[in-house]
């Protein structure tokens, strides 16, 4: 992609898509979204920064490969569940904090648990999609 | 005693994960372990002997009656320190067998995750909890034989005897559960009580039939016994442990424990009484023929599980007596046997009958245990192995029917004259005669190596010499747990002149009689090799070819590689099996009366989506079509929010998105667009998608018709926000009410970008070769 009009936008996009991807998870609890649209949303962020800077510019955002958040994702869903274990309580039975947070909201495993998906939808979508366009050219 | 079964799974998984930190030389420090848990156990025997159980509640699926359960009585106390007791020598021995070894620190965790879960097994008070730590046993097991990865014998061995145990543990399994649907709980304790019902059950026979497959698998009973022998690939410390002296014992602890319930049936004796005696003389027979020094201990452990599996068949309270003694008895000298020989083979590299003589030159200490073993072994007066054999005798000579009694009378000496003959090959045989140059330049063993064996067998002897001790400590209330009524058997050494007696003498004599005018050579094994074609190995290696073809051929029918006929199967698949259901079990009716009139907008994106689909089809243009399928993915999101999902709109338009770059990514990898397609491959396609559509647009209907079930979205909507304080209902559903499935979903995800991920660059690698 050449066009600079794009480009310039896409600069513009990635952060907003991202600041809007984490409102769309923190959301909802309440209202329409959650982890799962978060990080699909995510995710097209940097698939809109790929298309305008290439493949290694997009993959520069990320210390370690795009595969890492997968892991990463997947123990903190778990121990979102294995935590109410420690209490006593059977595996994955929500916990609140009492007081909500400021700006977030009320603070769970459930809201861990939802973390944990928004990062393993971003990993997996990512490395899927920078693979493949990896191996076409 | 939760904590003690536990905590060997967590020092198993600590030692998996940082167990390549820990020095060589303090690996003896592991066995500190199991030494404190044999500590822990023997604190109980005072309790026992007041007929206290001790018991150890927790629950885990509670709603299936599923607990961790574990009751400790006189039999698990006897096997408990069976256990932890060799189990600690063991620990101590392996320490120097396997010094300098890479993978050490694996060994331990391996061995470490036995011990928890054969104490698991032996504790245990439910069913379900009992099938888990069986089968963790046969894990543990499976890691242990095939401990050199490197060697492919062990690798195949390994898998042999999984195979075989494992598929015992799945009749198990069912067995345990039909069981415990008879008496309606899975508890143990439950069932013992429950005699009467289980007997009158019509389902009595199934279920004995299922758990004595388990058994015998597990207890290498005839015809299931081949995978023993194989599992003599193990380092010897494993063949000593898990191989003789506790996990093929599982399979009688199961048979003993179950005895107050199932026994005293015609069955239930008859089939262990056959079984064992069979097993018994078909295995001591094959000692006879092995030269490899495990391979004749491995046979004669087959053959002594047959005649523990026939005391049981016999179920007098003395054989039952005589079982729990030799159980004991046998650990005790097989595993002094096993450690032994592996001190023979780390010191002189071979295992081979035919070459080893004359070592008690330089292992003399070695040589002393040997020959207390040797006593116990072969039932010399004074050893708790005397004591034991006596009453096998005994109860063999009880048995009702002359013509029975005597011919399993007759086999069990015949087998007992083989077994003490095989003592001699191990125990004595290579230590006498002439020692060959190359053995003598061994050093003094290590203390490590040497206590074990020593202890074992000094302990055979000391109990033979004061049977009352084991008695009074262990012995007595294990026999309570089997027969569940006191018995008055009291263990002496003098039994005075009588039958039994004679038969002991004759064994002893015929054994040595043997071992003085026969020798073991190849050239007979190899005869008996010729034998492997009918043996009942072979049917497993028909199993195993049998489900490779199988598995090729599915692979080859169903696996063509090509996408669009994977989805052509899928929808067929799906109309055969809904249409079928649908059409011959509901009643069709169509209500148009209750569907409300198109309104514009709806009519507009309709006509889109019609349009759409058209130029997808028509179109020669690859992109065009993505483009095509695009729209409609998008104007059905404008329909998920039309009628009020937001949720779903949002989820479908990303998902529209990033599926539209996927393939615009692929789409310059593809061939040239070709229209390929016959008329009859069309009109194939056609049918197939007229169909589906109307399938699917009946079901609609059908659905608008059929009252709806309002009670499962109103309970989610009433508690969404009490319960799970969310709002938004289709959210906490998937966070909270259904998040296992979110988190398997999750998890599916992640393979999904593992194979792409692994698929691609293996690709990239193959063609670097190139």
């Amino acid at each position: 992609m050449k066009s600079t009009i794009f480009k310039v936008a896409a600069n513009y996009l990635l952060p907003l898509l991202l600041l809007f991807s984490v409102f769309v998870l923190l959301r909802g609890h309440y209202e329409s979204g959650g982890g799962f649209v978060g990080g699909l949303i995510a995710s097209i962020a940097f698939v809109l920064h790929f298309f305008a800077y290439g493949l290694e510019s997009a993959r520069s955002f990320f210390r370690f490969s795009t595969a890492t958040l997968i892991p990463i994702g997947l123990s903190i869903s778990l121990f979102s569940g294995i935590l109410p274990m420690f209490a006593g309580k059977p595996f994955m039975t929500s916990l609140w904090f009492k007081k909500p947070v400021a700006i977030i909201g009320s603070v769970g495993t459930p809201l861990f648990f939802d973390i944990g998906v928004y990062l393993i939808v971003v990993g997996v979508t990512l490395t899927i999609l920078f693979t493949i366009s990896e191996n076409v050219k | 005693m939760f904590g003690a079964v536990i905590a060997g799974f967590l020092i198993s998984l600590g030692l998996l994960l940082f167990g390549k930190y820990i020095k060589s030389k303090y690996f003896f420090l592991l066995a500190l372990y199991p030494i404190s848990l044999f500590a822990y156990f023997s604190g109980f025997i005072t309790k026992i002997n007041q007929q206290l159980d001790i018991v150890y509640r927790s629950e885990w699926v509670p709603q299936y009656g599923i607990n961790l359960d574990f009751r400790l009585d006189g039999l698990s106390l006897m096997f408990t320190l069976l256990i932890t007791g060799i189990g600690s020598l063991i620990f101590l021995y392996t320490h120097k067998y396997l010094y300098g070894n890479k993978h050490t620190d694996k060994f331990y965790a391996y061995l470490t995750m036995f011990m928890s879960s054969m104490l698991g097994v032996v504790l245990s008070d439910n069913l379900i909890a009992l099938i888990v730590f069986w089968e963790l046993t046969s894990i543990s097991s499976f890691f242990l034989i095939g401990f050199n990865t490197e060697d492919e014998k062990s690798r195949k061995n390994a898998q042999l005897a999984l195979a075989i145990t494992g598929i015992g543990g799945f009749f198990l399994l069912t067995g345990l559960i039909l069981s415990g649907n008879i008496i309606g709980s899975y508890s143990i304790q439950e069932l013992l009580q429950s005699r009467e019902l289980l007997h009158n059950s019509p389902y009595y026979l199934p279920a004995i039939a299922l758990i004595f497959l388990g058994a015998f698998t597990k207890s290498a009973q005839f015809p299931f016994h081949f995978w023993l022998p194989n599992a003599m690939k193990a380092p010897t410390p494993v063949s000593a442990y898990l191989h003789s002296a506790t996990m093929v014992k599982a399979g009688i602890y199961l048979l003993a424990r179950l005895t107050p319930a199932f026994g005293g049936h015609i069955y239930w004796n008859t089939t262990l009484l056959i079984v064992g005696a069979v097993t018994m003389l078909y295995a001591s027979i094959n000692t006879l023929y092995k030269t490899d020094l495990k391979g004749i201990l491995a046979y004669s452990t087959i053959a002594v599980l047959g005649m523990l599996t026939m005391m049981l068949g016999i179920g007098t309270d003395l054989a039952l007596k005589g079982l729990v003694v030799f159980i004991v008895a046998h650990a005790l000298y097989k595993a002094s046997l096993f450690l032994i020989t592996g001190i023979i083979d780390h010191e002189t590299h071979t295992r081979d009958v035919t070459v080893l003589s004359g070592l008690r030159e330089v292992m003399p200490l070695l040589f002393g245990a040997g020959i207390l073993t040797l006593l116990s072994n072969i039932g010399f007066p004074y050893s708790l192995g005397f004591i034991g054999k006596e009453m096998i005798y005994e109860s063999t000579l009880g048995i009702s029917g002359p013509v029975l009694m005597w011919s399993i009378a007759a086999v069990t000496v015949i087998s007992n004259i083989f077994i003490g003959y095989s003592g001699y090959q191990v125990a004595l045989k290579p230590f006498v005669g002439p020692i060959p140059e190359k053995f003598e330049k061994i050093k003094p063993l290590s203390v490590f190596l040497l206590l074990p064996p020593v202890l074992l067998s000094v302990a055979g002897i000391f109990y033979g010499c004061f049977p009352y001790i084991a008695d009074e400590i262990l012995l007595k209330s294990a026999t309570l747990s089997v027969t569940r009524h006191f018995t008055d058997l009291p263990l002496k050494v003098w039994h005075g002149m009588n039958l039994t007696l004679v038969l002991s003498i004759l064994t002893i004599l015929a054994g040595a009689a043997l071992y003085i005018f026969r020798k073991q050579t190849h050239r007979q094994e190899e005869k008996m090799e010729l034998l492997d074609a009918v043996k009942p190995e072979q049917l497993y290696n028909y199993l195993k070819t049998g489900v490779k073809r199988l598995a090729l051929f599915y692979t080859q029918v169903m696996h063509n590689g090509y996408l669009r006929i994977y989805i052509m199967t899928i929808i067929l698949f799906i109309i055969c099996v809904v249409g079928y259901k649908l059409f011959t079990e509901v009643p069709i009716q169509i209500n148009t009366s209750s569907l409300s009139t198109f309104r514009l907008y709806e009519l507009t994106v309709f006509s889109i989506i019609i349009v759409a689909i058209m130029v997808t089809i028509f179109t020669s243009s690859r992109l065009t079509a993505i483009a095509g399928m695009t729209i409609v993915g998008y104007c059905i999101c404008l329909m998920f929010v039309f009628y009020g999902a937001p949720d779903l709109a949002m989820t479908q338009f990303t998902i529209d998105t990033l599926t539209s770059v996927l393939f615009v990514l692929v789409l310059f990898k593809l061939p040239p667009f070709m229209k390929y397609a016959r008329a009859t491959i069309v009109t194939r396609d056609l049918l197939i998608a007229v169909a589906f559509g109307t399938l699917i647009s009946i079901i609609t209907f059908q659905a608008l018709v059929s009252p709806a079930e309002k009670e499962v979205s109103r309970f989610y909507a009433d508690n969404a926000y009490l319960a799970a304080k969310g709002k938004n209902v289709v959210n906490v559903i998937l966070v909270d009410y259904r998040g296992f499935d979110t988190m398997i979903e999750s998890i599916v995800l992640t393979i999904a970008a593992l194979g792409v991920y692994s698929l691609l660059k293996l690709q990239i690698k193959s063609s670097d070769k190139e």
